[in-house]
């Protein structure tokens, strides 16, 4: 589907929605749209972002296939929201990873895996790295430390500048000039974030299923950004054991880095698994397949190092360590480089679009 | 494609029809211990009837409840029915409707309906109806659930042909799965399955060549067989089969199904000209909701049952969102020309109609603007229509439902014509409705009548078969 059908159809159906409203209790899209009448591509661009994909409304409508409107909002929305991060995309050709994401992700994860692999083969004598090395700097001896900073910080500053660059641009282009950013705006769409308010159905819950109403997506969602933030403060930690402490890992098992990241992993993992389930299980009406596959190739990106991390943590005093190790820094390379790129940049764009919808109903409320 | 012979050939209580009167029939049925078999005739996907298209119920009630804006006595309910139906109304049904309405909310949330409080701040002001969250399909999928879960046999595309009745009894009846017929002998019935106003025969046989004028904004599956044979077989006929609750909605409709979308909800901002270009009503005679029925009895009575609302660029940055786009020219003859109108009669009907509009002593009170000396006149918001471009909403009367149905008592049991009631055969919603209010309308009503007199033919059933 090109980009001129995916905002044909979005503006199709919304304004089918704006004539009839009965959805308006569900989540904020609908209100949203009938403040945007005209339904420009800006509108589109938020509004796609804005729609959280919980299905509800596909479900709850009177048009939906096989009716001969065959409204199906999720869906038409899924696919403008991918649209959306291609059109924002930076640098622009590499928008191109976006439209293959299973693909891209699978090149780009085994593409760092073997990267990693070959460094610490050409670096590290073969028989350090297959032989078991245990105490303080044993991965060093696999792979020196600066290596690994490189390899760390210069792929996630790469990325942390393409998806500003992104974000800004998104930001200009949808952000109403009326409104002004406001602390309290700035709490309601965090507030937004924290509660998935928005994937509630209205207070409900979400069709994550079928015709029946759960909270299952949104707890499952919440619980894996929790371990993936719990990895992220066990690496945070494990900084400052090393600048700070002088303490080189392996940290020991009861140590706040290793408990922290091993928390996060086994939620992380748990989370996935259960997103997955909710994936094969569901019906696909309401998503598009452009969706289903980023959805699918960021779960396994965020499964591969959690996984991997694991693994690490279960076999690192055995002489599989080095290999384990390597894999495990090529599948943590692979999530950085992805995430301008995949459907990692979801959280980014919709936090905006929670943000400008929670700065409108706050200037309307002042007015 | 089920098939009407391998279904139980003899349940409790035989439910017909798929939507909420049918629902809450099967659900209470079932929980006065019957054993319950639901036919549906539209496939699952369609299944529900116009409460696919309905939003809010109406419902009397004294307290404080987020459902509402204020408190609706039953009085209040009562006297708003009386007005609604100048006094046509059934007294004795009418007051077992108001009363019982006063916990259908409670009832339907414990079957798992949910509705969408006042607190979400996007609902229009009603203190008198509640709504559904995300409208009546929403509703209609839980409560499938719920009697699914509670152990009531759902068939899909089976279409119940014939009922018969023999001495005050219901007897047998004949359904219909794909071509394969079969006789059932249910312990009671309970009809449930609406008018039959999707069925354009129907239609014909009462309104002639007018019918073709017509669009069915419901469901295609409201084809009266249920209702015909009924009356066939001595049931009592109440209201007026030529009477149709009609509303205007953009003649470039589906003939079936298009629901509340396409409504046409401008007609006070511009005029409204039939195919001779010609004004025929106050446009701005009726600006509240009510318009939108009065303007649908109106186009059935223009040539063709087709209107055109005119506007210029102002009435049509201010007109509502609608389903299709307005056709628009840069001229009055160009847009004449485009809807199918005489260019000349169009434009003296503007031009007429500019002259006379005159400003309130406050311009900027808009409702003050009015005609001075037009015929008919436009009492009020008579803004002159003179900026390019122009534009027009092709109109015709989109109908509802139809006051046309079958008798029943207080146990909501058929009533007969030749006197007495069919002693297991129950009828509830629209099918029945218009025993009640056999003229007008208020928002929310339907519904209520679905889901009390449902539930009450539902227990009413499971009564007379368990005992």
């Amino acid at each position: 589907m090109s980009g001129d059908e995916r905002q044909a159809e979005a503006r199709r159906v919304l304004g089918i929605c704006n004539a009839c409203g009965y959805c308006n209790g569900l989540c904020d899209l609908f209100e949203a749209a009938k403040h945007r009448p005209r339904l420009t591509d800006t509108d589109l661009a938020h509004l796609a972002s804005l729609c959280h994909g919980c299905r509800s409304c596909l479900y709850a409508c009177q048009y939906a296939p096989p009716h001969g409107f065959g409204v199906n909002v999720p869906r038409a929305l899924a696919e403008m929201r991918h649209q959306s991060y291609a059109d924002y995309a930076w640098p622009r050709p590499l928008a191109g990873l976006l439209a293959h994401s299973l693909m891209a992700t699978l090149a780009i994860g085994l593409g760092a895996i073997g990267l990693l692999v070959a460094l610490a083969l050409l670096s590290t004598p073969a028989e350090t790295l297959f032989s078991r090395q245990t105490g303080s700097g044993a991965f060093y001896r696999v792979l020196p430390w600066s290596w690994m900073v490189v390899l760390g910080l210069l792929p996630l500053a790469w990325s942390v500048f393409s998806i500003g660059i992104s974000l800004r641009r998104y930001w200009r282009a949808t952000a109403t000039a009326a409104a002004p950013v406001t602390t309290g705006a700035l709490l309601a769409a965090l507030r937004d974030v924290l509660l998935l308010r928005n994937l509630s159905g209205g207070g409900p819950g979400c069709n994550d299923l079928d015709e029946r109403a759960s909270h299952k997506r949104r707890w499952l969602h919440q619980v894996m950004v929790l371990g993936l933030l719990l990895t992220f403060a066990a690496t945070c930690v494990a900084t400052y054991y090393h600048h700070g402490l002088a303490l080189q890992a392996p940290y020991p098992l009861d140590s706040a880095p290793v408990v922290l990241g091993t928390l996060g992993g086994l939620l992380m993992s748990g989370a996935i698994a259960g997103l997955l389930w909710l994936k094969w299980q569901g019906d696909p009406e309401p998503t598009a397949a452009v969706a289903r596959n980023a959805d699918l190739a960021a779960l396994m990106l965020l499964l591969s190092v959690a996984l991997t991390g694991l693994a690490l943590l279960l076999w690192r005093d055995t002489s599989a360590m080095g290999l384990l190790l390597a894999i495990h820094l090529g599948s943590v390379l692979a999530l950085f480089l992805l995430i301008p790129y995949s459907k990692l940049v979801h959280a980014g764009y919709r936090f905006i679009a929670l943000l400008v919808e929670a700065m409108e109903r706050g200037n309307q409320r002042g007015q | 494609m089920p098939d009407a012979r391998h279904l139980d050939p003899a349940p409790d209580v035989l439910v017909i029809g798929g939507g909420t009167a049918a629902l809450c029939a099967a659900i209470a049925a079932r929980q006065a211990g019957a054993s319950v078999l639901m036919v549906e005739q539209a496939p699952r996907a369609l299944r529900g009837g116009n409460t696919r298209h309905s939003r809010n119920l109406r419902f009397a009630h004294t307290g404080e409840t987020p459902l509402s804006t204020g408190p609706y006595p039953a009085d209040a309910f009562w006297s708003d029915l009386e007005r609604a139906t100048s006094g046509t109304l059934d007294a004795g049904l009418a007051r077992l409707l108001v009363q019982d309405s006063q916990d259908i909310t409670g009832w339907l949330e414990a079957a798992g309906v949910h509705f969408q409080s006042h607190a979400s701040g996007v609902l229009p002001q009603s203190s008198k109806t509640a709504f559904l969250l995300g409208g009546g399909k929403s509703m209609i999928n839980a409560l499938y659930s719920r009697a699914e879960h509670l152990g009531v046999s759902v068939a899909y595309e089976t279409e119940c042909v014939d009922l018969a009745i023999r001495e005050n009894r219901l007897v047998g009846v004949t359904l219909k799965s794909g071509d394969r017929p079969g006789t059932l002998h249910p312990g009671a019935a309970i009809a449930c399955c609406g008018g039959a106003q999707a069925s354009r025969t129907w239609l014909r046989s009462c309104w002639g060549d007018a019918a073709e004028g017509f669009v069915n904004r419901g469901t295609p599956f409201a084809e009266g067989g249920v209702l015909r044979s009924l009356l066939d077989r001595g049931a009592e006929a109440v209201g007026d089969p030529k009477h149709l609750y009609l509303v205007a909605v953009d003649a470039r409709s589906p003939a079936d199904d298009g629901g509340i979308a396409t409504r046409v909800r401008a007609m006070p901002a511009g005029i409204v000209v039939d195919t001779e270009g010609q004004r025929r009503h106050d446009e701005g005679g009726d600006t509240a909701s009510t318009r939108y029925a009065v303007w649908g009895q109106r186009l059935a009575g223009f040539p063709g049952q087709l209107g055109h609302l005119i506007l210029d660029a102002r009435g049509l940055r201010e007109a509502p969102p609608s389903l299709y786009p307005p056709i628009t020219a840069d001229s009055v003859g160009g847009l004449a020309e485009r809807i199918g109108i005489h260019p000349a009669a169009l434009d003296a009907t503007l031009t007429r109609y500019n002259a006379s509009v005159r400003a309130p002593d406050d311009p900027s009170d808009r409702a003050g603007w009015h005609s001075l000396g037009l015929d008919p006149p436009k009492s009020r918001l008579a803004l002159p229509l003179t900026e390019a471009p122009f534009a027009a909403f092709p109109m015709r009367p989109g109908i509802t439902f139809s006051y046309h149905g079958v008798g029943v008592d207080t146990t909501a049991r058929v009533r007969l014509s030749q006197g007495g009631a069919v002693a297991n055969l129950f009828a509830a919603g629209m099918i029945m409705a218009p025993s009640i209010i056999p003229r007008g309308y208020v928002s929310g009503l339907a519904l209520t009548i679905g889901i009390v007199f449902g539930r009450l033919a539902g227990q009413e059933a499971a009564r007379h078969v368990r005992g």
